[in-house]
């Protein structure tokens, strides 16, 4: 159809669109719920539309209906969808397949997930291309590898024959947008396509993607949850909020002067202020020289770490995946014993071996994990859950048990109806919110928070923030705080353990870590922490100073 | 909680058949109009008033021997079926737990067992042993515990490296508490529905032995048993053989139905509440 007739400048209409599933509880009849409540966008050739919300929002969902699918059940059961002039509803099974691949492409979240493990990139890559014979083979891979330069992947002539396990994750995203432009479609939906990525790497596969979205004139759906990010490649943002619009309107707008309430808490989310303690006069807690590796004689995972942590202080531990920072907390709890070093604790060597230890010193280490619900067992309920660390250590029993768990849910403002439910019936905010209170039943010293907000939406992670904050205050209890979010770090640290590769590169008080002169990669993980003002990718990119590792 | 309109039919029908036949089992000397070994008519008489499913080979009552022949089968069913399920789990998950050595020597010998075929095997373990309800109790019960310890280490080794249980090794918990507090809840699903199935291997070893002469000996009788008595009448063209057979296939199907149910009803992490 290309150039036989000139194209309409409103390349997608969604009007009143409506998306229903079936749930089917157990012991009752299956029922009929809406997801999507008569949305409605249009959308103009060569511009990109942000769709942002929290988990449940419906994003993915009305992204997903530009090309007229429905994820797993879901269908569409109102509205019409306009791409091109016609309404893609009514275009049936063959009219959609037509569409597919060659005017409305896709690029998911998890582009390790989505591409085939058992087929070459560039086959892949130009699949689309040639089912809708829109080229020949050798036209197809010409403009692939066109593609692959745009998006600054290294070797763009011979990446193609790898296989997705060869490249890095990075990569396989900017493969994955090549895929999606290859076709010379005028749509792509961008699922969270940088969501699962390091800092350091989201930046580049963003500045690619706003090129390449730049260079073909292509029109964009990109949805995400983080309003940082949109900012910085859409020229309108739709805020969604449980399958209705929130608030539409051009990105300066939407970010320097929302209208709504719910828009205002999105942008101002990371807003928390805590004044950095200084550090006391002795550390109860040292890790001195520690070195670990998995298996023997494995490359070490740690190499010569010696960090401090104060009594109820939080000391935050920054770095991309695979910089050690989860390992360290091993080394810690001794999950994963030394091979060299010690870890210190209220002046005494503590055990490397977690079985040495005496149940004292386990009492006085905690930890949360990113995934709460793989922390807590699906069989036991919220009760006894919390319960099982009074009973262990305290020997608690009956009543008094049952007082103390009432308690334990008031400080994490959960009522205490929530004692008989099993972690299942609870949401993601509300299980991370157990986890703390079933540490603090333990009344330790040092809690170990591992990644513990990053598998949340930002207005739970600020409510679960701001609930540590403020139980570190009443309890005087400590944080290693793991994580790989600038932001938090900012918010809620005392001091600060930036780690590259086994090794501590910066280490010291918030305000001295954070302040410039940087080292070569503090510098990098501070300035691609996305911010919310438009321009800032440029910035960030110009005045970089190391590749980041993900190349 | 449990409304009976909301049972599936299939549910249903096993629910009713499996009661049946554990009620015949437990109340047999109350209910069989004559004794077990109690001859009462001619040779293969048909089913009559008096008999309501006719004679066997020896003129006994052949409903009576049916009732006390389930009283036998289930019994020795059931007892294998617990044995080797509390050996193969207790042992497959103390593997998962603990791993090393322990793992790799159970593992390997649980392998050696069965490389070689269990009837072959039970055929030679039980005609050097004599012939008593406890040694075919355990044979069956070892030979079955194989299964369970495979099963329930696979699934023990998947709950074993989740968050909740390194939360549980970190408070110092025990590996008792591990076992049977953590992991086995999470694994009791599967280990339901291979239950049922279980439960229907050791019927039919049982009576494949028995048919073979080496289980349940005369005068006593289980269900294969029967059939062996039993089975010269077909060739006349009377149906004895085949009520003990069609017994121990119903039996087969209806304990099949409750599993799957009861396997239906556990999978829900809302403790049932929907």
């Amino acid at each position: 159809m290309a150039g036989t007739e000139p194209k309409p400048e409103l390349l997608l209409d969604i009007r009143k669109l409506r998306i229903e599933a079936t749930v089917f509880p157990p012991g009752e009849a299956p029922k009929n719920i809406v997801l999507v409540h008569d949305v409605s966008l249009s959308l103009k050739r060569g511009k990109v539309l942000g769709l942002i919300g929290e988990s449940g929002a419906g994003k993915s969902t009305i992204g997903l209906s530009a090309m007229g699918y429905g994820r797993g059940g879901v269908r569409i059961t109102g509205g019409e969808v306009v791409l091109n002039g016609r309404d893609i509803m009514k275009a049936g099974k063959r009219g959609i397949r037509r569409l597919r691949g060659k005017e409305v492409c896709y690029v998911a979240q998890s582009a390790a997930a989505a591409f085939n493990p058992a087929h070459k990139l560039m086959d892949q890559v130009i699949e689309a291309s040639l089912e809708h014979g829109t080229g020949t083979r050798a036209q197809a891979e010409k403009r692939a590898i066109e593609l692959f330069r745009k998006l600054s992947l290294p070797d763009p002539e011979n990446i193609g024959e790898r296989y997705p396990h060869q490249v890095s994750g990075g990569q396989l995203q900017r493969v994955m947008t090549a895929m999606a432009l290859c076709s010379e479609p005028d749509l792509i939906v961008f699922d969270e396509p940088t969501t699962a990525l390091d800092v350091t790497t989201q930046i580049d596969v963003l500045a690619a993607i706003k090129d390449a979205i730049r260079d073909t004139g292509v029109a964009a759906l990109y949805i995400t949850h983080d309003l940082a990010v949109v900012a910085q490649v859409s020229d309108e943002i739709m805020v969604l909020r449980h399958g209705r619009l929130v608030e539409w309107g051009g990105t300066q707008q939407i970010i320097k002067e929302p209208r709504q309430e719910y828009t205002n808490a999105l942008v101002s989310v990371h807003e928390i202020t805590h004044d950095e303690q200084s550090p006391g006069e002795a550390p109860f807690l040292s890790v001195k020289n520690v070195t670990a590796a998995y298996g023997t004689g494995g490359p070490k995972v740690l190499k010569d770490v010696s960090v401090d942590i104060y009594p109820g202080q939080t000391l935050a531990v920054v770095g991309e995946s695979g910089s050690g920072k989860s390992t360290l907390a091993r080394a810690i709890t001794g999950l994963l014993p030394p091979e060299k070093g010690t870890v210190t604790f209220d002046g005494r060597p503590l055990a490397n071996r977690l079985a040495d230890r005496p149940k004292e010193d386990l009492r006085q280490l905690q930890m949360i994990y990113q995934m709460a619900d793989v922390a807590m067992n699906p069989r036991q309920t919220v009760g006894t859950i919390i319960g099982r660390p009074l009973e262990f250590y305290f020997n608690m029993r009956g009543a008094e048990r049952d007082r103390r768990i009432a308690e334990l849910l008031d400080k994490i403002e959960m009522g205490k109806g929530f004692s008989d439910r099993y972690p299942a019936e609870l949401s993601g905010g509300q299980k991370q919110r157990v986890c703390i209170a079933r540490s603090l039943a333990a009344k330790p010293k040092l809690i170990i928070c591992d990644e513990v907000t990053s598998a949340l939406d930002p207005l739970v992670a600020n409510g679960i923030l701001k609930l540590l904050l403020g139980l570190q205050k009443e309890e005087q209890v400590a944080y290693l705080f793991i994580t790989h979010d600038l932001a938090t770090v900012k918010s809620i640290a005392d001091s600060i353990a930036v780690m590259y590769r086994g090794e501590v590169v910066r280490y010291g008080p918030k305000s001295k870590v954070l302040a410039p002169p940087f080292d070569d990669y503090t510098d990098l993980l501070l300035s691609s922490v996305p911010e919310m003002e438009i321009g800032w990718l440029e910035k960030a990119i110009k005045g970089r100073r190391m590749e980041s590792a993900g190349n | 909680m449990l409304n009976i309109r909301r049972i599936p039919i299939p549910a249903l029908v096993g629910l009713v058949l499996t009661a049946l036949f554990l009620f015949a089992a437990i109340f047999a000397p109350l209910i069989a109009p004559y004794g077990n070994g109690q001859i009462v008519g001619s040779v293969w008489e048909p089913a009559s008033a008096d008999y309501l499913l006719g004679t066997d080979n020896l003129g006994r009552d052949l409903l009576s021997r049916m009732i006390y022949g389930a009283r036998i089968t289930i019994f020795i069913a059931v007892m294998a079926t617990a044995l080797s399920f509390s050996l193969g789990a207790i042992l497959g998950f103390t593997a998962a737990v603990l791993g090393g050595w322990f793992d790799t020597l159970m593992s390997r010998f649980v392998d050696l067992l069965m490389a070689i075929p269990t009837l072959i095997f039970g055929l030679v373990v039980l005609s050097v042993l004599p012939s008593t309800l406890v040694t075919l109790i355990m044979v069956m019960g070892l030979l079955d515990s194989t299964r369970v310890y495979r099963l329930s280490r696979a699934v023990a080794v998947d709950i074993n490296v989740m968050d909740f249980v390194e939360a549980a090794k970190l408070r110092g918990e025990g590996t008792i508490w591990i076992i049977f507090r953590e992991i086995l809840p999470n694994a009791l699903s599967p280990l339901i529905s291979e239950l049922g199935l279980r439960f229907i291997y050791a019927v039919l070893f049982l009576s494949a032995l028995s048919f073979l002469g080496l289980g349940v000996q005369p005068p006593d009788a289980d269900w294969g048993g029967m059939v062996k008595e039993n089975k010269d009448g077909i060739v006349f063209g009377i149906p004895a053989a085949l009520i003990p057979a069609a017994a121990i296939a119903a039996l087969a199907i209806s304990v099949n139905l409750v599993a799957d149910w009861i396997l239906n009803r556990t999978t829900s992490l809302k403790g049932g509440r929907g």
